[in-house]
């Protein structure tokens, strides 16, 4: 039996190493592209500096990637472990972005990352250059197979359900790639990690400059990451806007438990800026409200209602009622008795059989749910709404502190001499921020598809494999474990190699050298 | 080209077979460097030859087996499901032996306390150990068939323990698969190094590929007495996937079937018989450009022994044999096998191009000259 406690360690176990693991995603996809910035830079001006810098940001740059794929390892094969009805059920179609995902990406990436760092002598500066930047193509490329999977699972088109094999199948690929939740979440997700590796590069050298070391490295490493910054925090938050009209589309009901917006107001509706939501009661509490944004943002007009959750929970209601119809008419095919009548009966409620699912919850038996039954999976259809309303919250705080100092930052590096420390202190103390906002964010996406994996049509609970309550007590405290060890070791090694600045690169040429001589 | 059903699925069946021998020829010569490193390296400059022999290289050698992991995924997903929860601990203890390998090679060398760099040494080898020997351990429990039933709504129920994996002949193949992992890795080691590591590799391929040349025998022989599982209803190749229209019986010997059916495939296991013998006085007659050659292809050649003789088994179930997985009625959908061959064709000789101009950029031997001049900046 798969218990409820299985479904929640699994759930627990899944988002514990998804987000472990985007701790180093987002500076990799970032910070690959920076060093092809600087690398660039190196090849077009002959300046020795440029390649020191891409040397020691490279430094760093393998720090992290070292556990990014550590990591990653475990995401690959973490669907069929612990999600295996998940995997079965969608496989078909969620198994072909992964397989392009390491045919097109990793190997890329993974291929050229050697050459990175061990090719310096064996190749001509452009082809070293080349090799950079392919790398960096390879990580973005696999963000993008990864998050067309992703994508799907927020918003599953081109794919039906086809109950000889009992899951859902490809029907056009060109609609699952092409999948707009997919594409506002690689652009959204890939600016994050640009957003991410600037601020990296941005702290680390104000902190050189505050200590008075290494300026001529540190200023030239500031301005460059200043630049991209400005660019990849304002793309983070158009893309997010984005992000937030998609889902007005195609989540409804991730944008109204973000909005905590109960009921369905009048056109155009208003932003709750704060307030605490009350899922019982339905109302969000000392609420602070702008009229008319929610709806120029969730709608992109003046006159389109936004739905909110009391509507959604009745339509829902109602879905669930036809995904008993649904499930009825599947078990009847599964028996065999595929006559005309059964077969246009499941065809014209399939669409919910989802929502008969969902009353699995509740009884083995879908098809003799009672009212009572049916109320509990209905209500069970929405997120939690407090949650996600601040998570959200915090991501967009975060979006806005950083534009206001990634602007100054711009200003401040253009007027070459201007260095105030205030400016200088804040970029080093902003440097946890980028990391909160990615981690915020995956929160919203993936906690607001709940209670759905693959939304609207497979339930979480269903979705895990049946293992036991053991397995998963030792496997969590394994993961744990294991992943603690490895960031307190990775994050010593950081601050060390931080600390030692560019004379960890042995020119002869940086402060602690020059301080005992070695450069003599 | 638009190929049917049954087509495409012995297509993925094959191209499957070719994504896991291209990991164990590549991926299984760094595995094999890193079992070996405690043992040939004897201080730390030659443990550091040892580590960039392959330090450079390994990272890319891994993607083959992530990419065979995502393939089983797309082309078969009730294998990737009902293998992966199945074989639940071996699978988690083959991963948190690969966590080892990804910090232990960009960790080791960044600090010089020699302690730290010696505990990453025993990292690297569990990180090789473990994985070497459970993919052998896999494949032989593969072969016995393993415990799992589909319920009505197609939920996989897996009924055996994790010890129940630890069976004498499964733990039979895991050696044959440590023993020759260890041979490939000596005989790339062998073709990477000079002097007095290189005359250590010269004696481990002679050891490892006899091993493994007895224990291949051994297994066949043992194969030929044991339980092998058959279709015994009739089966369409190019209807829906549903693994529960069918009957399935068990026999002795009955994995030899196919060979005794079509002889020719008797060349298979002969050539790995073969290519082994070569491959171990090529080593010894100091030609390990060619040794490696004849190593891979001996790899090859016992993987597809085994693949053969299961054949179009992908996993035959053992508490509820007639849900016993086979490429006829576990695959994907015509579209999705379809576009994945598309890709495949274009992208996998690409791979294989760049990465072929990534070795020869990296060929020649590693020194400890090199590693003094790069002190700072290799691993
Ligand atoms: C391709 C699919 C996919 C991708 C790219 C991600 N996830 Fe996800 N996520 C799932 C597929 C998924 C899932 C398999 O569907 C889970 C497991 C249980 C569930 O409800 O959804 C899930 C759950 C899940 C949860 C728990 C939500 C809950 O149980 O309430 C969190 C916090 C995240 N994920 C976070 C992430 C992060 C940080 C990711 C970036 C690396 C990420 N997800 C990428
Ligand atoms: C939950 C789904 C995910 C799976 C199955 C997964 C799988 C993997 C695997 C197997 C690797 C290691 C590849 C290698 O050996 O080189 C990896 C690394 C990587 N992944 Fe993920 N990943 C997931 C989520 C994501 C997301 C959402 C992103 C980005 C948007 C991402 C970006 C990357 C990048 C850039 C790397 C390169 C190494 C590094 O991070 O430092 N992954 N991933
Ligand atoms: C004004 C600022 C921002 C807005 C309006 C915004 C909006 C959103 C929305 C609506 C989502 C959910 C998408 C979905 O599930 O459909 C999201 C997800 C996410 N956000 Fe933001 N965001 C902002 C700032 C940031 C910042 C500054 C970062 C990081 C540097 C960030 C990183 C992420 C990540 C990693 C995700 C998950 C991936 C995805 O679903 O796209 N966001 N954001």
């Amino acid at each position: 039996m798969i218990t409820e406690n299985v479904v929640d360690l699994s759930r627990w176990q899944f988002a514990a190493t998804s987000l472990y693991h985007f701790l180093f995603v987002p500076l990799t996809l970032g910070l690959s592209f920076l060093l092809a910035i600087m690398e660039s830079t190196y090849v077009m001006t002959g300046k020795e500096i440029y390649k020191d810098m891409t040397q020691f940001w490279g430094k760093l740059f393998g720090i992290n990637f070292a556990l990014g794929v550590t990591t990653g390892l475990t995401m690959e094969f973490e669907f069929g472990m612990n999600w295996s009805y998940f995997s079965h059920y969608v496989g078909d179609v969620f198994g072909a972005p992964l397989a392009i995902e390491g045919l097109m990406a990793f190997f890329l990436e993974s291929t050229f990352v050697g050459l990175f760092f061990f090719g310096w002598d064996k190749l001509g500066k452009g082809q070293h250059l080349l090799i950079t930047w392919l790398v960096a193509l390879g990580s973005n490329l696999s963000a993008l197979w990864i998050l067309v999977a992703n994508g799907w699972m927020q918003n599953p088109v081109g794919a039906d359900f086809n109950y000889e094999t009992m899951r859902m199948e490809l029907t056009s690929f060109g609609e699952l790639l092409f999948n707009p939740g997919a594409q506002v979440k690689f652009v959204h997700t890939v600016a994050a990690g640009y957003t991410t590796a600037s601020a990296f590069v941005l702290g680390i050298s104000a902190y050189y400059m505050l200590k008075g070391r290494d300026a001529a490295f540190a200023q030239r490493s500031y301005t460059i990451a200043a630049g991209f910054g400005l660019a990849a925090i304002l793309s983070v938050m158009v893309l997010g806007d984005e992000s937030g009209f998609t889902d007005g589309e195609i989540q409804k009901t991730k944008l109204a438990a973000i909005e905590a917006e109960w009921h369905t107001e009048p056109a155009p509706a208003a932003f709750t800026v704060v307030g605490f939501p009350d899922q019982d009661a339905m109302v969000t509490h000392h609420a602070l409200e702008v009229p008319w944004l929610l709806g120029l943002i969730g709608t992109r007009s003046n006159d389109t209602p936004i739905m909110g959750l009391s509507e959604i929970l009745e339509k829902n209601r109602l879905r669930v009622k036809n995904g008993i119809k649904a499930y009825a008419a599947l078990h009847e095919l599964r028996n065999g008795n595929k006559n005309d009548k059964t077969i246009a009966e499941f065809n014209s409620y399939k669409q919910d059989l989802g929502y008969g699912l969902l009353l699995k919850r509740y009884t083995d038996k879908v098809v003799d749910a009672t009212a009572e039954q049916i109320e509990m999976a209905a209500k069970y259809s929405l997120p939690r709404v407090a949650p996600l309303f601040w998570t959200f919250r915090i991501m967009v705080v975060c979006g806005i502190i950083m534009l206001g100092i990634f602007v100054f930052a711009v200003i401040a590096s253009s007027i070459r001499k201007c260095r105030q420390n205030w400016l200088l202190r804040a970029s080093l103390y902003m440097m946890p921020l980028p990391w909160i906002a990615c981690e915020m964010g995956w929160f919203v996406a993936e906690f607001g598809r709940q209670p759905w994996t693959i939304a609207e049509i497979l339930p979480t609970f269903l979705s895990a494999s049946s293992l036991t309550e053991l397995d998963l007590y030792l496997s969590l405290s394994g993961y744990i474990g294991l992943y603690t060890v490895f960031l307190v070791i990775e994050m010593f090694l950081m601050l060390k190699f931080i600390k030692l600045g560019p004379s960890s690169l042995h020119k002869g040429r940086y402060h602690f050298e020059i301080a005992s001589g070695e450069a003599l | 080209m638009i190929f049917d059903y049954e087509t495409i699925r012995l297509i993925w069946w094959a191209l499957l077979g070719a994504l896991l021998i291209g990991f164990a020829i590549t991926g299984g010569f760094d595995l094999g460097v890193a079992i070996l490193l405690p043992f040939l390296g004897k201080n730390d400059i030659e443990r550091r030859v040892i580590i960039n022999s392959v330090g450079a290289t390994w990272e890319g050698n891994q993607v083959w087996f992530v990419t065979a992991g995502g393939a089983l995924f797309a082309a078969f997903p009730m294998a990737y499901s009902v293998a992966f929860s199945g074989f639940y601990f071996a699978l988690l203890l083959t991963l948190f032996a690969l966590f080892l390998r990804p910090i232990g090679f960009d960790y080791r060398s960044k600090l010089p306390s020699q302690k730290w760099r010696s505990n990453w040494d025993i990292a690297l080898f569990v990180g090789g150990f473990i994985p070497a020997l459970i993919f052998g351990v896999a494949f032989g429990n593969l072969l016995k068939g393993v415990p799992f039933y589909f319920d009505n709504d197609m939920r996989i129920f897996y009924t055996g323990s994790f010890w129940a994996l630890l069976n004498p002949f499964a733990l039979t193949a895991g050696l044959l698969s440590l023993s020759m992992i260890i041979m490939h890795g000596a005989v790339f080691l062998q073709l990477k190094t000079v002097g007095a590591i290189n005359q250590r590799c010269k004696k481990t391929v002679a050891i490892f590929a006899s091993i493994t040349l007895v224990i291949f025998a051994l297994a066949g022989i043992w194969v030929a007495n044991t339980d092998g599982y058959h279709i015994s209803s009739s089966i369409l190749h190019n209807a829906p996937s549903n693994p529960l229209v069918k009957t399935v019986d068990k026999g002795t010997g009955l994995w030899l079937a196919n060979y005794a059916n079509c002889p020719m495939l008797w060349a298979i296991p002969g050539l790995a018989f073969i290519t082994g013998l070569i491959t171990l006085l090529l080593s010894k007659f100091e030609r390990p450009g060619w040794a490696y050659i004849s190593s891979a292809l001996t790899l090859a050649a016992v993987i597809l022994t085994a693949g053969v003789s299961m054949f179009p088994f992908l996993i035959p179930s053992s508490s509820a044999m007639n849900n016993s997985l086979t490429i006829w009625d576990a695959s994907s959908s015509l579209s999705t096998l379809s576009i994945m061959f598309w890709v495949t064709l274009i992208f996998l000789p690409l791979v294989i191009t760049y990465t072929s101009w990534v070795f020869q950029i990296l060929r020649g031997k590693i020194t400890q000259e090199h590693i003094r001049l790069n002190d700072h900046s290799a691993y």
